[in-house]
């Protein structure tokens, strides 16, 4: 089948790409774009392993095809902490809070929390499940995940509020 | 788990849609938010040659209010009906129904228009639709027309929509104000289908019921329009002997399969317990 041409921007880089219109959104990042860090776990779009940031939206990469991303802003876990290697606040809750265990789901988890905190920075414990209800663990029972969402709430507030005042 | 191979197009104009799929005909389908259509395309059940993605097309974007209508683009994602004001101004169980709707990645991404147009009889959107009286705009080449949600669908996947026809926009009658409504959904987990679900929106005057609409999920080969169980709690206070009545009535017309979600009796049970529910949370909320 004739491949078709996308540009997208990656993690905030212009990239340029030929796929088969057939091509997954989760098959272009790991095998195209060698960015691993999107996960495969159920490719039944129930797990969430393979969330990924689309135009400001979360979406399981498996359930998109890559030619529906054209023109759209891409962010993946590859993308979350700083240049200099400095870890997002969500990073470092899910260290300090214990928020994984296998860390199979983590990174659906991290893009889908950060995600969640811009869209409701101040969230309840009950939101903060409701918003993560998408992605699936077999490991922590969540407890853990739900702690390491809150860390990383209060740290970027308290930031914000710093640097407000 | 990878889709058979097909052809690709994004129209940006909605003539430019009709006309693709007036030309490449019925092994040409329309592509929305993609959340039902990928995940059966990977098990490869129907050969698909051919697919014209809708969403650079920005006519079948948006929620307006017209003609005491909320005109809703087919494209409009259960996202953007969750954060609409119009649609919590004038029509919540719109809303009430979306968040029962799988998980917010897939709301990120699946249509309103997708979700009708499916002809799932698990999707939650068409009894709503059938509840609220809803008619759906259809463009095709020989112009456009209007069918009502309650008598779209035919039986299962099988509705009133000609292949080359593309479902534009969803006009929802806007409820009175004070109106009651409740939808109820009973599932095993977040991101599962209904095993049984009830939409119901009630008007009240005098403390005594002036309409009524009843529709259920996936108790049958299609959305099931309740039109005798409505039609029996009209002019009652919507006491028990009311209510049981609909019940019956509601109970009598399901023919749900028996599934993993469990035998069919219990499934019809279940409408009936929905019924009860959403009953009582919409005179909950009806005013007069
Ligand atoms: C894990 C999971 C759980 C889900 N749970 C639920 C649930 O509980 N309840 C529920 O209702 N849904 C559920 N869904 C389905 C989801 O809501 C879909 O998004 C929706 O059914 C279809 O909308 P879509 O925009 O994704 O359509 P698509 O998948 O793109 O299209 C569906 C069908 O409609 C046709 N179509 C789409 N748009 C148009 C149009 N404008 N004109 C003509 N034809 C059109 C397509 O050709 C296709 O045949 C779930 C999905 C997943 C992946
Ligand atoms: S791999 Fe996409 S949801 Fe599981
Ligand atoms: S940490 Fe193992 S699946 Fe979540």
């Amino acid at each position: 089948m004739a491949k078709t041409q996308i540009t997208l921007a990656l993690n905030g880089r212009q990239v340029e790409a030929l796929v088969e219109p057939r091509t997954l959104l989760i098959h272009f990042l790991r095998e195209q774009m060698l960015l691993t860090g999107a996960h495969i776990g159920c490719e039944t779009s129930h797990c969430g392993a393979c969330t990924v940031d689309m135009d400001g939206k979360s979406v399981k990469s498996c359930t998109v095809f890559a030619v529906q991303a054209e023109g759209a802003q891409i962010a993946t876990v590859e993308g979350l902490a700083a240049p200099d290697g400095t870890l997002h606040a969500l990073q470092e809750g899910f260290a300090e809070m214990h928020g994984l265990q296998c860390g199979f789901c983590t990174p659906g988890m991290l893009m889908r929390a950060q995600r969640l905190l811009q869209e409701n920075p101040d969230p309840s414990e009950a939101e903060i499940r409701m918003g993560i209800s998408g992605n699936l663990c077999r490991c922590t029972g969540y407890q853990n995940i739900v702690k390491a969402i809150r860390y990383a709430a209060d740290k970027m507030n308290a930031a914000q509020k710093e640097a407000a005042e | 788990m990878i889709p058979g191979a097909f052809d690709y197009d994004a129209p940006t104009t909605l003539d430019e849609a009709v006309a693709l799929l007036a030309e490449l005909g019925e092994e040409a389908r329309p592509l929305a938010g993609g959340h039902s259509l990928i995940p059966m395309m990977k098990l490869r059940l129907a050969p698909l040659e051919h697919l014209v993605d809708l969403r650079r097309i920005d006519s079948l974007k948006g929620i307006r209010a017209e003609g005491g209508a909320l005109v809703i683009g087919a494209m409009t994602t259960q996202a953007e009906l969750l954060a609409s004001d119009l649609i919590t101004g004038h029509c919540p169980i719109i809303q009430e129904t979306a968040a029962l709707i799988a998980d917010p990645q897939v709301r990120s991404l699946g249509t309103l228009g997708g979700n009708v147009a499916n002809g799932d009889p698990a999707n939650d959107m068409p009894a709503l639709m059938q509840c609220l009286d809803a008619g759906y705009v259809l463009a095709g080449p020989g112009g456009s027309r209007e069918v009502k949600a309650r008598d779209f669908y035919e039986s299962a996947f099988f509705t009133k929509r000609a292949d080359g026809e593309i479902l534009t926009a969803v006009r929802v009658p806007i409820p009175p104000a004070g109106h009651g409504y409740a939808y109820e959904k009973l599932k095993r987990k977040i991101g599962d289908y209904a095993t049984a679900a009830a939409a119901v929106v009630v008007t009240l005057a005098g403390g005594s019921c002036k309409t009524a609409a009843i529709a259920l999920t996936n108790l049958g080969e299609t959305p099931l329009y309740a039109a005798e169980a409505s039609a029996a709690l009209v002019g009652t206070p919507l006491d028990k002997a009311a209510v049981e009545r609909a019940v019956a009535l509601a109970e009598g017309i399901t023919a749900p399969a028996s599934d993993g979600r469990g035998p069919a009796d219990y499934r019809t049970k279940m409408a009936g317990v929905m019924l009860r529910r959403a009953l009582q949370r919409a005179l909950a909320r009806a005013a007069g």
